[in-house]
């Protein structure tokens, strides 16, 4: 399968059509308009950060596949609590 | 006898529907079952042709809905194939000249006498597919190794799913093997791997196929043809027969990826 192409380190045409594809699908499947993603992760970082504190510059959002199911996954990492120092000592 | 409806669609216009049609119902026919094929595409008839059809055209698919003549008169008896019906299209109205009532209602009257009743969709996601996948208890997508037509296949087969039709399987049609072995074309199992379906047929690239619609002579019905082969292949999946994906070609890696993905079911 390795031709001249792969060894100069461009991508035959096929796998960039399959690359470009599963994108394209990931989107056409989705009622999730693109510009929605970055709305949908602000409010979610505003509601979250009533309750815990997080970074928002750390989270991630993204649209993935599971057959033909897709999934929200929201990766949110919480801001480490910087403990007072006990001043019983 | 109650006979099962399978409706043949694709989304994007020009992958081999008909043809696909055309040759599964005369292998269908040929495996001894009886057989009725309708061409939903009104307004741009062709199953006709394809099948060789075209000068015994009396009565069509409208002429029956509108009341102009009985079922019967308008299904035309194939030459070669005794047990192969044809009911074409109007050719000179159009998609809104029948509903999917309509479609579910000509089904139901041909349900009794036929083992399989096989539906040519015209492309497009509109009234016409609405009419061709309104009666189907199964539906067929399909496709090419190729990007407009796998993303159009995705699609419909989001639609289908939604008329609560699916699961859909899929045909890959017009596969070459030289291009797919230097890596210019999608193989089978990138196919499957970006749909997520299940797959029941897969069509060499052949230009045999352009010969025999010239003649109007089916290529299901050449023994010899591989690409013959290919479809006689799917009428017996679809009789329910276990059929081995023929090792046509290339890419060393490509039938051991894809009975991988047939075995854990494609999804």
């Amino acid at each position: 399968m390795r031709n001249l192409s792969d060894l100069f380190g461009r991508k035959n045409s096929a796998s960039t059509a399959k690359e470009r594809l599963r994108l394209v699908l990931i989107h056409d499947r989705s009622t999730l308009a693109p510009g929605a993603m970055e709305a949908l992760r602000d409010e979610l970082v505003e509601v979250i950060s009533r309750h815990v504190e997080v970074d928002p510059g750390e989270v991630r959002l993204e649209l993935t596949q599971e057959g033909r199911s897709q999934r929200l996954l929201a990766d949110i990492p919480l801001k480490r609590r910087s403990e007072p120092v006990p001043d019983e000592y | 006898m109650s006979a099962r409806v399978i409706t043949i669609t694709s989304g994007k216009g020009g992958v081999g529907k008909t043809t696909a049609t055309a040759n599964l119902s005369a292998a269908l026919a040929d495996l001894g079952y009886k057989v009725v094929c309708i061409d939903a595409d009104i307004g741009l008839r062709n199953l006709d042709v394809v099948l060789g059809l075209e000068n015994r055209i009396v009565y069509d698919l409208v002429d029956v809905v509108e009341g102009r003549c009985k079922l019967r008169q308008a299904m035309i008896r194939d030459k070669r194939l005794e047990e192969l019906y044809l009911i074409p299209a109007a050719q000179t109205r159009d998609k809104n000249a029948i509903s999917p009532k309509d479609m579910q209602r000509v089904c139901d009257e041909l349900r009794p006498d036929f083992d399989f009743i096989i539906i040519d969709s015209p492309a497009g996601i509109e009234r016409g597919f609405k009419n061709a996948i309104a009666p189907a208890d199964e539906v067929i997508i399909v496709t090419n190794p190729e990007v407009s037509a796998v993303r159009d296949a995705d699609r419909i087969i989001g639609l289908v799913e939604a008329e609560q039709k699916g699961p859909a399987k899929l045909i890959v049609n017009r596969l070459n093997d030289e291009l797919i072995e230097r890596g210019d074309m999608l193989a089978v199992a990138d196919v499957l791997e970006l749909l997520a379906v299940d797959l029941i047929g897969i069509i060499p690239e052949d230009q045999a196929v352009l010969v025999s619609t010239n003649r109007g002579a089916p290529i299901a019905l050449e023994p010899k043809s591989r690409t013959g082969q290919a479809f006689r292949d799917v009428a017996k999946r679809l009789s329910g027969q276990e059929v081995a994906y023929a090792e046509t070609n290339g890419t060393g890696g490509l039938f051991g990826r894809l009975s991988k993905l047939i075995r854990t079911g494609g999804s």
